[in-house]
């Protein structure tokens, strides 16, 4: 088999390992919680990011501040919050790209690399904005009834409380950090994998062009 | 006249500066040293959010409880109630724990806590639970190390006063029980007179499941109506056999303080038990009627039950040869204590100046040779010169107890002379000795006790306080003294005051403990049969006058926390759930008028207290554990009509039902 075909295989199936790790983490700290409390994100679910119970004991904590229950199975059967749309998609949309990925593999046209390069790479963007957005809303979309309202000294308007996209942000007593984790930088390698493929296979379309004439 | 008083002012001064520059045998005056005292200070200091070395368990005596402590900081973690109702935890006050202090006399509460005890494997430490003993009503206890809690209670028949008590075997296959006040057993109604040779003392032997720890009286040997006063159980080479001293083996029934002191020896009881074993095997016992109370808390119902037991397997040391032996041991022996080896059995005659040490080789060659010097209700009795393997001479006055550090050197207590001697085992020469303040009872070296000792450091704790405080009034605190002991002369480091009195204490390393500790009970795993595991299931159900409200607890509100239609003379029971599944994030609850204590609820736990109201009105109640920002938002209402009214029975969490 080719080299080019074998790389983009490779990168293709390690999209597979979403199903498994998560995504992406969010960890919290504060003097109340030495031990942090973290959250992973999955494309399927949400998951405790540190110790057993974390996700409860967050989503119980954001009430403070009035913000929305967290999308976790139990409370969308509690009925507090809607079911988070991306769940079901995500999942189906890795299934639909590895479908692809695998054909694509198979005719080891270099283009075709290409062309799930490109998709992947938009798709990847997309959910990143998606993931921001989600925070955002998270963030500022909070209960008019909240517990604790504290004005931003800057603005002059309620405080919003929007975990960091990336890196680390102090909201209130706790210090948020907000890092890739091992599903991301598989999903990140196979996309990367996908365009080295490309690579190769222009470079073996090449050679055999040549060897051709 | 005031001649008089300068003369008495000058002598006084006189005395005083002799006093201060004099400071008595070996320099026990350099304890207060300022260079010493310095070094001092930076050991039994923790720096603040580190970690102590060691758990010490000490029991705080006629406080009934088992204080938590860290050494060499000396700092108090926990009090665990164990046989005294603790309004704090509701331990004896809610529905949950009260059958834990059900006795075959009814409810208890209160005992005198003496003897915590660490289980062990292979005669090391292994940190999963501590016996202790109950002395008042005989019982023991068993607390388990990663709730700290007590979850089990058995009490002892057919014995009083169970000081010899409880003292784990090498691989914790027995803890044991003794008779400090020998009684007609059965008991009867019979002149007290007639004590001598009518009264017994059972040595109880309560077998301890390897898995789950949970106790049963295997059987009871009755012995004469000496005073079983302290045990040790062999270790190592000596595992198998279970050594009790004994006092008053005159046998007397009154005035003992001078009536009990007059044999120039009293005993050692020698009990194999792994003979009592075959024994039992062989069915040489006879089962005896009794009545006692077997009392078990089951983490996952967060209940504890009480069952009474009606009889036990009891051996007659007097029929079955090769069950108990004597031992000659000086003046009215105390402390019972083996060396890490097994091979030293050390006899605190404690109106003696000496410390006497049996050989547990010595004793095994004269039973075999069966070099007897008579007997006592048929019970051989070994010769003295046979079994003593040295005598410490002269160490101090009044020996009590001894422990052992892991290089071969012993530490005993004197109450008399208060202080801390420490010897050498096999050539019994004394290498130093430190003063106590004041009067020293048992001391504790962490695993000192075990095949195993840690060493490092020696507690001593005291029965004086006197001027060592601030003063309280006419009752002053209690105390312990830690003192370095890594060097050949001991260092006294600290003093800290303890709850109640610090009778005995076992210590242990944190790392064997720490990990294990739990920090919530998991929600699902609760099987308490009313717990309300959410919101939407709190209800509240009458039931003639019987209303159960199943009430939750989560940062900050109950659910319920409007009730309505509770009348006058109801018995309204509050199951609280507490959902939270968070470290360190207990709710508490308590009401108005309700003739009981708080609770104070865990995480996932479930807990009930009952509340009779009396008059008609609307009646609040409170979290009474600091759990929150809105800590103080935590609050509910009751409203309690006349009985007679028709006030329907309805419940609500901001203003909808649940």
């Amino acid at each position: 088999m080719k080299k080019s075909k074998i790389t983009m295989l490779i990168g293709v199936l390690l999209l597979l390992t979403l199903y498994v790790f998560p995504l992406w983490k969010i960890t919290l700290v504060a003097p109340q919680y030495p031990e942090p409390l973290g959250m992973n994100i999955h494309i399927t679910h949400l998951s405790d990011g540190v110790q057993y119970n974390d996700v409860k004991n967050i989503d119980l904590l954001n009430h403070y501040i009035g913000m929305a229950h967290l999308p976790t199975e139990e409370n969308v059967k509690k009925g507090v919050v809607e079911p988070f749309l991306e769940f079901d998609i995500f999942p189906i949309i890795i299934g639909v790209m590895v479908g692809l990925g695998l054909i694509f593999a198979f005719l080891g046209k270099s283009k075709l690399f290409l062309t799930w390069f490109i998709i992947m790479a938009i798709l990847g963007i997309a959910g990143m904005y998606d993931f921001y957005n989600w925070l955002y809303i998270y963030g500022h979309n909070l209960d008019p009834k909240a517990i604790l309202k504290i004005i931003d000294p800057n603005t002059g308007k309620l405080m919003g409380y929007q975990p960091p996209f990336l890196g680390y942000k102090k909201i209130l007593n706790f210090e948020v950090y907000s890092y890739p984790q091992i599903g991301a930088y598989f999903l990140s390698l196979g996309i990367l994998l996908s365009f080295v493929a490309y690579i190769m296979g222009k470079k073996e379309e090449k050679e055999k062009s040549v060897e051709n004439n | 006249m005031n001649k008089i008083k300068g003369i008495i002012v000058f002598i006084l001064a006189i005395s005083f500066t002799i006093g201060l520059t004099s400071c008595g045998p070996n320099g026990s005056g350099n304890s207060n040293n300022g260079a010493l005292t310095g070094s001092a200070a930076e050991k039994v200091f923790v720096a603040p959010g580190e970690y102590d070395e060691f758990y010490a368990f000490v029991s705080g005596g006629f406080s009934g409880q088992l204080a938590v402590y860290g050494l060499p900081s000396g700092r108090l973690f926990k009090v665990i109630p164990v046989f005294s109702v603790d309004g704090e935890k509701a331990y004896g006050f809610n529905e949950e724990t009260k059958p834990m202090l059900e006795t075959s006399y009814g409810f208890i509460p209160w005992d005198d806590a003496h003897h915590p005890d660490i289980s062990q494997t292979n005669g090391k430490l292994d940190g999963r639970w501590v016996f202790i003993n109950g002395n008042n009503t005989p019982r023991i206890a068993r607390i388990d190390l990663t709730t700290f809690e007590t979850v089990e209670i058995i009490e002892i028949p057919n014995s009083a006063g169970n000081h010899s008590s409880p003292y784990v075997t090498d691989n914790t296959e027995y803890v044991v029980a003794g008779t400090r006040f020998a009684v007609p057993v059965p008991q009867k109604d019979m002149s007290i007179d007639k004590y001598k040779g009518n009264f017994k003392g059972a040595l109880s032997f309560i077998k301890i499941d390897p898995e789950h720890g949970s106790m049963n009286i295997e059987f009871q040997i009755l012995m004469p109506g000496f005073d079983y006063d302290k045990a040790h159980p062999g270790r190592g080479k000596s595992h198998g056999w279970f050594f009790f001293t004994t006092y008053n083996t005159e046998e007397a029934n009154s005035l003992l303080e001078v009536n009990a002191s007059q044999r120039d020896k009293d005993f050692i009881a020698a009990v194999n038990w792994k003979k009592a074993e075959e024994y039992i095997k062989a069915g040489k016992f006879k089962t005896m009627k009794t009545n006692y109370a077997h009392n078990v808390y089951d983490e996952t119902t967060h209940m504890a039950t009480s069952t009474m037991k009606k009889e036990v397997r009891m051996l007659d040391p007097s029929e079955l040869p090769g069950l108990v032996y004597f031992l000659p041991t000086p003046k009215s022996p105390h402390g019972c204590d083996v060396d890490p080896t097994g091979e030293y059995i050390v006899g605190s005659g404690k109106l003696s100046a000496n410390v006497t040490v049996h050989s547990f080789t010595k004793m095994m060659n004269a039973i075999k040779e069966e070099k007897f010097d008579g007997k006592a209700y048929n019970i051989p009795i070994l010769k003295f010169e046979d079994v003593l393997a040295g005598t410490v001479v002269q160490p101090g006055l009044g020996p009590l107890h001894t422990e052992f550090d892991n290089e071969g050197n012993a530490y005993t207590s004197f109450f008399i002379s208060s202080e801390i001697v420490k010897w050498k085992l096999g050539t019994w020469e004394v290498i130093d000795r430190k003063p106590t303040y004041y009067s020293v009872g048992h001391l504790m070296i962490p695993g000192g006790n075990s095949q195993q000792p840690f060493g490092k450091y020696v507690l001593a704790m005291n029965k004086i306080t006197k001027d060592r405080y601030l003063p309280t009034g006419p009752e002053v605190t209690q105390s312990a003294q830690l003192y370095d002991i890594s060097g050949d002369k001991m260092v006294l480091l600290s003093d800290f005051p303890t709850v109640g009195e610090p009778h005995y204490a076992a210590g242990i390393p944190a790392d064997l403990i720490k990990a294990n500790s739990k920090k919530i009970y998991l929600l699902e795993e609760n099987k308490h049969p009313y717990a309300t595991k959410a919101e939407k299931d709190a209800k509240v159900v009458r039931n003639g006058k019987t209303v159960h409200i199943y009430m939750t607890t989560i940062r900050s509100h109950f659910a319920p926390d409007n009730i309505e239609g509770i009348k006058v003379g109801d018995k309204v029971y509050f199951h609280v759930t507490n959902l939270e599944q968070d470290y360190d994030v207990p709710h508490g609850i308590a009401m108005i008028g309700a003739n009981t204590s708080e609770l104070l609820i865990m995480p996932g736990q479930t807990e009930t207290f009952v509340w009779e109201p009396k008059k008609a009105g609307v009646w609040p109640f409170y979290c009474t554990d600091f759990c929150s920002a809105l800590h103080q938002e935590m609050q509910g209402y009751v409203r309690v009509s006349p009985r007679n009214s028709n006030v329907k029975l309805k419940w609500s969490l901001d203003g909808e039902a649940l």
